[in-house]
């Protein structure tokens, strides 16, 4: 912890970068993000098991960019998201300084693209256990039964798209379902137009989620819409032997061709 | 008119909730499988939750639904034939069991939707409406009703008001002509009241209200904004949650000839809501769209509507991804 306040200051002070992107303590003892501008207010960090936030999402927004060259406090999820957004042309290794974390808590070396490589090699990179026991529980039902679950949940969706909004991956300018001539998703919240907008993100994701939960977390009406992208990071792994996220220069899985790509699901 | 108290008693209320929905729909809040609290129409009684601190949306559905259909229409070659709705088919509905926060906020609605202009559907849905408040015995970090003018026994927006006794009665306060009607069709359930204690939370007041409004006058283009949003991501929870923000978008949907026209929530917080055609944005980056958010609640509609944009519910604040604390932000301002 000392160390990473001693490491944002120090990388402040020589004026590395403008902002470090971490987490402090909000009012109500949650753990939120928290850009530091100066070295003197480096001292709200803090990591802890609350800080679960997948921080990526910031290194596109306009406003954050705007304050100069970022380092970025980076669990591995983070490490993967910067990955997918450095190959799908988004940032640049040289627009950030990676404060790796690791997953005892404890600070990675500063992290270039090897050490950042390195370290994703020695990971686990399944989804989290208790979401594996959530999907192996949804995989077990009829497809009757899981399309009368995911219709029970998706009928709770106020469409705020805090789902979106929170994933790194989500950097989209203009989303689909704000192209309205013609609408492609009805804007309505209704069970039409809910499922039309979680299928459509997830398939979106297929291939790039990196399997952080934040669109689960980040739902204020509690739907596990991260088990849909989560479902298909086992399905990409399944047919292609792809995780995201674990490169600089990975290929987009649905849009590349091989030509010993498995068919299997082609009827 | 003058109010007058009456006791009930939780068998009473039973039977009093029973009576009520057999003629008319309820709007209650229950504790769903997933432990989120919501409104729900027509739940069993025995489901009806009076142990909590807030549902996760507002009760505003019940008067400015998520999706509303404004009329109907077929289309012919050259011709459009519109059918409007009959408004009298809005059912009357009875709003149980909301807290003060939510109670205050329906008349935070009628001051945006009847403005100058009444929005018929709005109007109806709350001719239709009668309300029975709960006074809060619970509240938590988030609530802030005292910084905005508000109570945990705000009788405002209630035609019946309910505490809780410390023996789990309730003492029913009858406020209004529509309240007077509820207790009318049964009064066999109402007795005179007894010297039970009432049980009511604190909450402690966070910042003044009209403080920030006057701060919020030359505040516009302060550093603050952009200071404070960095981690605002840019989603609607915090409006869709919202028991006052009424913002709403129209949208047409056809299939072959037929199609409605209906309107739904919307939010300040979407890069779309204000881009125009032209493909300029007024409000291009979140900074800005935080900035209208906080305004449009503390400082326009105090000008405007004569009415704060806030009921202290805290919904936005615990709702939120990322803790865009509201209350947290408002104490700021009044100090910059």
């Amino acid at each position: 912890m000392n160390n990473m306040i001693a490491r944002a200051k120090e990388l402040l002070e020589r004026k590395t970068v403008q902002v470090v992107i971490g987490y402090e303590e909000g009012p109500t003892g949650v753990a939120r993000p928290a850009f530091v501008t100066n070295p003197s207010g480096a001292d709200v960090l803090i990591y802890d098991n609350r800080c679960v936030q997948n921080l990526a999402v910031y290194l596109t927004k306009p406003e954050v960019k705007r304050l100069g060259r970022m380092a970025i406090v980076a669990t591995l999820p983070v490490i993967r998201s910067i990955m997918m957004l450095i190959s799908e042309l988004q940032i640049t290794s040289d627009d950030i300084v990676v404060l790796g974390i690791s997953a005892d808590g404890s600070l990675l070396d500063i992290a270039d693209i090897d050490v950042m490589q390195g370290f994703i090699e020695k990971s686990d990179l399944t989804n989290p256990s208790k979401d594996k026991e959530l999907l192996a529980d949804l995989n077990k039902l009829t497809p009757e039964q899981r399309l009368a679950y995911w219709q029970k949940e998706l009928s709770k969706c106020i469409k705020c798209y805090a789902c979106r909004q929170s994933c790194p991956m989500c950097y989209c300018i203009r989303c689909t379902v704000e192209v309205n001539q013609p609408q492609w998703i009805p804007v309505q919240a209704n069970i039409q137009g809910n499922m039309e907008w979680h299928i459509l993100r997830a398939m979106h994701l297929a291939g790039r989620c990196v399997s952080c939960g934040e669109c689960g977390r980040a739902c204020p009406v509690g739907i596990p819409c991260h088990l849909l992208t989560m479902q298909l990071v086992d399905q990409v792994h399944n047919y292609f032997k792809v995780y995201a996220g674990t490169s600089d220069n990975m290929k987009s899985v649905l849009s590349t061709y091989e030509p010993n790509d498995k068919e299997s699901f082609i009827i | 008119m003058e109010a007058t108290r009456k006791l009930i008693r939780k068998q009473s209320l039973e039977k009093l909730y029973n009576n009520l929905s057999a003629d008319r729909k309820i709007y209650a809040p229950v504790i769903s499988t997933d432990k989120q609290v919501e409104f729900r129409y027509n739940p069993a009684f025995a489901d009806v939750t009076f142990e909590h601190v807030r549902s996760t949306l507002s009760v505003k559905n019940v008067v400015f639904p998520k999706v509303e259909n404004l009329f109907y229409y077929t289309n012919e070659k050259t011709e459009s034939t519109i059918s409007v709705l009959d408004l009298n088919k809005i059912p009357e509905v009875v709003l149980w069991g909301a807290h003060p926060c939510d109670t205050a906020s329906v008349d935070v609605l009628r001051s945006i939707f009847c403005w100058d202009i009444k929005d018929e559907f709005f109007a109806k849905r709350l001719e239709k409406l009668a309300v029975i408040g709960l006074g809060c015995h619970l509240s938590d970090e988030y609530c802030f009703c005292t910084s905005v003018g508000i109570a945990p026994d705000s009788r405002k927006g209630s035609d019946i008001f309910l505490f809780r006794l410390q023996n789990g009665d309730y003492q029913a306060e009858i406020l209004t002509r529509k309240g007077n009607d509820i207790v009318a069709s049964a009064p066999e359930l109402f007795e005179p009241v007894s010297g039970e204690k009432v049980l009511l939370t604190e909450v402690k007041q966070k910042f003044d209200h009209s403080q920030v409004t006057e701060k919020l006058a030359g505040a516009f283009e302060n550093p603050f904004w952009v200071e404070n949003s960095l981690r605002c991501i840019g989603c609607g929870a915090c409006a869709y949650v919202c028991p006052t923000c009424a913002c709403f978008d129209i949208q047409d949907e056809t299939k072959g000839k037929n199609g409605r026209r209906y309107r739904s929530w919307d939010s300040c917080g979407f890069g779309l809501f204000t881009l125009h055609t032209s493909g300029h944005n007024p409000r291009s980056v979140q900074s800005q769209r935080w900035r209208q958010r906080i305004m449009h609640k503390f400082s326009y509609m105090p000008e405007r509507n004569d009415s704060l944009g806030c009921v202290g519910c805290g919904r936005c604040s615990s709702g939120c991804p990322v803790d865009m604390n509201i209350a947290e932000q408002l104490e700021a301002l009044q100090n910059i």
